[in-house]
């Protein structure tokens, strides 16, 4: 977010507003303890992760806001929700 | 020209004079002869403004930060509750950054209900982020307005304007009074331009959401467009003394200071009695002088520390209370001078619209001198007992 001058912004969609901007917890993949079961990628309510070419998940961190649903639902916990440091 | 007339027809007619292109307001005592006045200078066509008329103050305030959103130069006057309604839309103002100016004719606050004057409603948004001038007498009233509308549109500043004088006391009392003309108002005040505004073509919105990570810092800006207002403030204030010969170079003015060992510090129509009251005094031989304050937000600390150097005493009186501590005045007078060896003495004065004579001045002298203070002035003795 620019801080513009009384707090302004020009309106957009979120292509051009990203809204990763609010998280306040990251989650972070750990690949080892990984099943690749795509329980993730099937909770997210931003449906923003994908996943690389061996079919482990890749978040988009402009679009994720840190819910934390899949870390909740990942059944191998395989998710962590670490502090965001901006 | 000097003309006689009524401080509210002033006030009036220098507002007419800085062009404002919206009028919202809504009529409430003493403040209602300024919108009647302008109604109808709209209503006649010596104004070219929109009036809109409104159901309520808050309305009025709302319609106001609407129009300076579209790119407007916007008026409204209020006071006492009035004011109080606008609350919400004060810090609104502030915070979107719209150099709003508003005349605040000072009334007590209720209840009980008083349509008279104190300074307490506009105190009350002390930390609204508006800027906060006060008129001594009905030529400083109407010319301030010039000078708020400067400042407040000034890019560096871009924050809202109370222009505050004495309900009754100026706005119903009739005085001599130099108006500009339209060519002098037009060469001292340009058109409004806009930092940015509402615009279809060029979409924008204003005020939005800031999260934790974010909040701070807008009121940081602000903080530091009102430090910048310390500078902005004197500079369109000389222009307009060089322009027009009447000084309001500073955030403050002295009176008899230089050699004072007591200093009276106040605001408003009272430094009118306290500068005759200072002379009564000065032919008796007592070093006594005024500061009095222009400008209250920003509050000029250096100017005051500066003017205030030389005096072991300083009595402030306060037309207003924060009720469980002190005057507003006397509290940022002791700030400015904390860890000086001055002693500052706060009176309570001339709430709800009480008279204050030159001999209520002597005696707030007379007690300040022998460190008696921190009280309110002249109370009943009923309630004392």
């Amino acid at each position: 977010m620019a801080l513009g001058l009384g707090c302004t912004a020009r309106p957009g969609k979120s292509r051009e507003n990203k809204t990763g901007s609010w998280r306040v917890f990251r989650p972070e993949f750990i690949a080892d303890k990984c099943t690749k079961c795509r329980m993730c990628m099937i909770v997210c309510p931003e449906g923003c992760i994908g996943e690389d070419a061996e079919g482990l998940p890749v978040p988009d961190y402009d679009y994720c806001k840190g819910c934390g649903l899949c870390a909740e639902e990942c059944p191998s916990e395989a998710i962590e929700m670490k502090k965001e440091e901006k | 020209m000097l003309e006689i007339m009524e401080g509210s027809h002033a006030v009036a007619k220098s507002v007419g004079l800085c062009r404002p292109g919206v009028i919202a307001a809504y009529p409430i005592t003493p403040q209602t002869h300024i919108v009647e006045a302008l109604a109808d200078m709209v209503a006649d066509c010596s104004i070219d403004a929109e009036y809109i008329t409104v159901e309520s103050e808050f309305s009025a305030l709302s319609a106001c930060l609407g129009a300076s959103a579209a790119g407007s130069r916007v008026y409204s006057a209020t006071t006492s509750q009035g004011l109080a309604l606008m609350f919400e839309v004060c810090f609104n103002c502030a915070g979107m950054r719209f150099p709003v100016v508003m005349s605040i004719v000072n009334r007590a606050m209720g209840a009980p209900l008083s349509i008279w004057n104190d300074q307490q409603d506009s105190i009350s948004l002390r930390d609204s982020g508006w800027l906060q001038l006060y008129a001594e007498d009905n030529q400083e009233a109407a010319d301030l307005h010039y000078i708020a509308y400067r400042v407040a549109e000034d890019h560096r500043v871009l924050l809202p304007a109370f222009v505050c004088f004495d309900g009754f006391i100026l706005s119903h009392t009739y005085e001599p009074v130099d108006m500009l003309t339209r060519k002098q108002a037009e060469s001292y005040l340009p058109p409004f331009k806009p930092y940015h505004r509402l615009d279809a073509a060029d979409p924008i919105s204003f005020g939005l959401f800031a999260a934790p990570d974010y909040y701070m810092e807008f009121r940081y800006a602000i903080d530091q467009a009102m430090k910048q207002a310390r500078s902005i403030i004197p500079e369109a204030g000389t222009e307009f003394s060089e322009m027009f010969g009447r000084d309001y170079s500073g955030l403050t003015e002295a009176y008899r200071i230089d050699d004072a060992d007591c200093a009276i510090v106040a605001m408003g129509s009272i430094c009118g009695t306290v500068k005759d009251a200072i002379d009564e005094m000065r032919n008796a031989g007592k070093k006594v002088g005024l500061l009095k304050l222009r400008a209250f937000r920003p509050f000029p600390e250096k100017e005051v520390q500066k003017a205030l150097a030389g005096v072991s005493t300083v009595a402030v009186l306060d037309k207003n209370i924060s009720l469980g501590s002190k005057g507003a005045v006397a509290l940022e007078i002791r700030d400015a001078l904390y860890g000086s060896q001055i002693t500052v003495l706060d009176y309570i004065i001339a709430l709800g619209g009480r008279d204050v004579r030159k001999k209520d001045i002597a005696t707030v002298v007379a007690s300040a001198e022998a460190g008696v203070g921190d009280l309110f002035y002249g109370l009943r003795e009923e309630v004392l007992k």
